[in-house]
């Protein structure tokens, strides 16, 4: 009788009910863990951010705000300190930087992965993984060279050549994830397309590109994450105030001894916004397409 | 359906009455078509990729920094460092992330709701992350210690004056930051597994522990290797971690090789000795990329 009542647990007997109720305990405690653990260095920016007059909370061993205010919330979107002058030109530029990095990596990634996986150049094994060479060398070892190949090539305190790193670096893992989540679709697909006379092109834009959108989607945000994460080469390569971008002028604040740091946190915090609701937005379509290494066999 | 149309859409196109298709179309042009779309890529790598190495190893070239290297406590040190945060971070992040990744699986509300704040340290941008570790820490009343005091009234330490308390936060906040990308990547290969699989596990009276034992591991193996090759690539080139969290205090006794490579070159100025330093730990990267590499073709062949 009672274990009718208790909706859920999978058998009458009465262990097997006192094993269930402590799986679920263990499991609420685990997720209560993770919403602690991921969590909590949001709430501290929230807790500096909402402070109105600079330097108080942080220094008092407060951990509750004691007068929350939006102050410094509007004194970013006016730009109203000399580091965050401009405001939103620095936000568009990492905008740009962030927007065009993940086109262009979905572009160069969905043609080479085409390519080395679909074409007869699949039969060249070696091909298929050679992008990943690029990780020999980790960016941030690269930035000192790069900085000056950059000179050479007339991109000096441009923001083409941050976008250039960033899909340097993007576009190895956007391959290879595009090849794995592309043998899901049977090759005799894009066959008998060409045996109909489909051209190459054909293949790739009306088989290929519909049928790998989950894929593209979680490349695409790879893409646009990565661009928004990095700091050291937009610091090293954008120079002009004219072309700096939000997360330099974050960092800066760490140049002065006594700088707002609620101001701070609050340009950190609207400068989080844009990537986390593109994230959200694509969430469900980019699952299916991060699979990688191929499952099982 | 978008193959069928694409297909009828293809015949239409390029059907020309005089000729059979296999004339209009000879195999050479496939090929061609093949080459021109690798052309983006391979201008990028060239461009952005071999020359800047080239340059670098160009710059790097002189044995006699090697020997500076080698004669520099601090370069010693942080050698030790980048081992231990690589090690640590990469096998305690990726460990976690498959267990995590399994508590993800369970079709309950509140877990799909948490999932939604659980990705959060992903999509939040480097910097402001960790800034804020960086201030949950410094001083004597950060975050950290003022809710240590509130709770069990006890006074925290001044976490950046030890060199393994500094590296210690270092650590976890890289592994805050990437853990919930690579349970993403562990959610989406469990997903692949057909149900079926579970089902006969569960039929045949496989325990939780048992099924991930003898079920979800060994069919995730591969992707866990090649995950754990991809994330250990990665991590010996992180430098946003070690430079805004700790920022290598004590008295760069937590820089790592990224780090101290530009605090070599940019703070000291000798460019030289600081691609020298970073280009040291190529011995390593190299077996690691031919690994990683490896492992992706031998799944090619098996699947």
């Amino acid at each position: 009788m009672s274990a009718i009542l208790v909706a859920g647990p999978p058998a009458a007997r009465p262990h097997y009910r006192l094993k269930w109720a402590l799986g679920e305990i263990a499991s609420m405690t685990l997720g209560l863990v993770l919403l602690i653990w991921s969590f909590t260095p949001v709430y501290n920016m929230l807790l500096i951010a909402l402070d109105p007059d600079q330097g108080d909370t942080e220094f008092a061993g407060l951990i509750w705000p004691p007068e929350p205010s939006l102050k410094s919330f509007q004194v970013v979107m006016v730009g109203g300190y000399w580091y965050i002058e401009h405001f939103w030109q620095k936000f568009g530029n990492s905008l740009i930087i962030g927007l065009t990095t993940m086109i262009l990596t979905m572009l160069v990634g969905s043609l080479a992965s085409f390519a080395l996986g679909r074409t007869r150049l699949r039969r060249i094994r070696f091909l298929a993984s050679a992008p990943l060479l690029t990780y020999v060398i980790p960016a941030s070892f690269l930035v000192i060279p790069f900085h000056r190949v950059m000179h050479i090539y007339g991109l000096t305190d441009s923001l083409w050549a941050v976008i250039a790193a960033n899909v340097t670096f993007a576009s190895p893992y956007a391959i290879l994830i595009l090849q794995q989540y592309a043998r899901l679709i049977p090759i005799e697909l894009d066959e008998a397309a060409r045996v109909d006379g489909g051209s190459v092109v054909q293949v790739y834009l009306r088989i290929y590109l519909p049928l790998m959108a989950p894929a593209l989607a979680a490349v695409g945000t790879f893409a646009l994450l990565l661009a928004w994460n990095e700091y050291i080469y937009q610091y090293l390569l954008l120079s002009s105030e004219r072309n700096m971008t939000v997360a330099v002028a974050i960092a800066q604040f760490f140049d002065a001894d006594e700088a707002p740091w609620n101001y701070m946190m609050a340009t950190a915090i609207v400068y989080s916004l844009p990537p986390i609701v593109i994230f959200y937005a694509l969430r469900r379509y980019m699952m299916a397409g991060l699979a990688l290494g191929g499952v099982g066999k | 359906m978008p193959a069928p149309q694409a297909v009828a859409a293809g015949t239409i196109a390029v059907s020309q009455p005089s000729s059979p298709r296999w004339h209009v179309r000879p195999p050479s042009s496939e090929i061609t078509w093949a080459i021109a779309f690798t052309i983006p890529y391979a201008a990028v790598f060239i461009a952005f990729v071999v020359h800047p190495v080239a340059y670098g190893l160009w710059l790097a070239r002189d044995p006699s920094l090697y020997l500076d290297l080698v004669s520099d406590p601090i370069y010693l040190r942080t050698v030790v460092n980048t081992l231990l945060f690589v090690v640590v971070c990469v096998n305690v992040k990726m460990f976690l992330a498959l267990l995590v990744s399994g508590f993800f699986m369970r079709r309950r509300w509140w877990i799909r709701a948490l999932l939604a704040i659980y990705i959060l340290p992903w999509a939040l941008p480097a910097v402001p992350a960790f800034v804020s570790f960086h201030w949950m820490l410094i001083g004597e009343y950060g975050f950290i210690d003022s809710l240590l005091s509130e709770l069990f009234g006890i006074d925290g330490p001044i976490w950046f004056n030890d060199r393994w308390l500094g590296l210690g936060w270092d650590i976890a906040s890289y592994i805050w930051k990437w853990m919930p990308f690579w349970t993403l990547v562990f959610l989406a290969g469990r997903m692949a597994i057909p149900r079926e699989i579970y089902e006969a596990a569960d039929i045949d009276g496989a325990d939780r522990s048992r099924r991930f034992l003898y079920v979800v591991y060994p069919l995730l193996a591969n992707m866990y290797v090649a995950c754990t090759l991809l994330s250990t690539l990665w991590t010996i080139g992180d430098f946003t971690t070690v430079f805004l969290v700790s920022m290598g205090a004590p008295a760069r006794a937590t820089e790592v090789l990224a780090t101290l490579g530009m605090h070599y070159a940019f703070d000291t100025g000798q460019p030289s000795l600081g691609v020298a330093a970073v280009l040291s730990a190529l011995p390593v990267l190299i077996p690691i990329a031919v690994a990683l590499m490896r492992r992706l073709q031998t799944t090619e062949v098996q699947l």
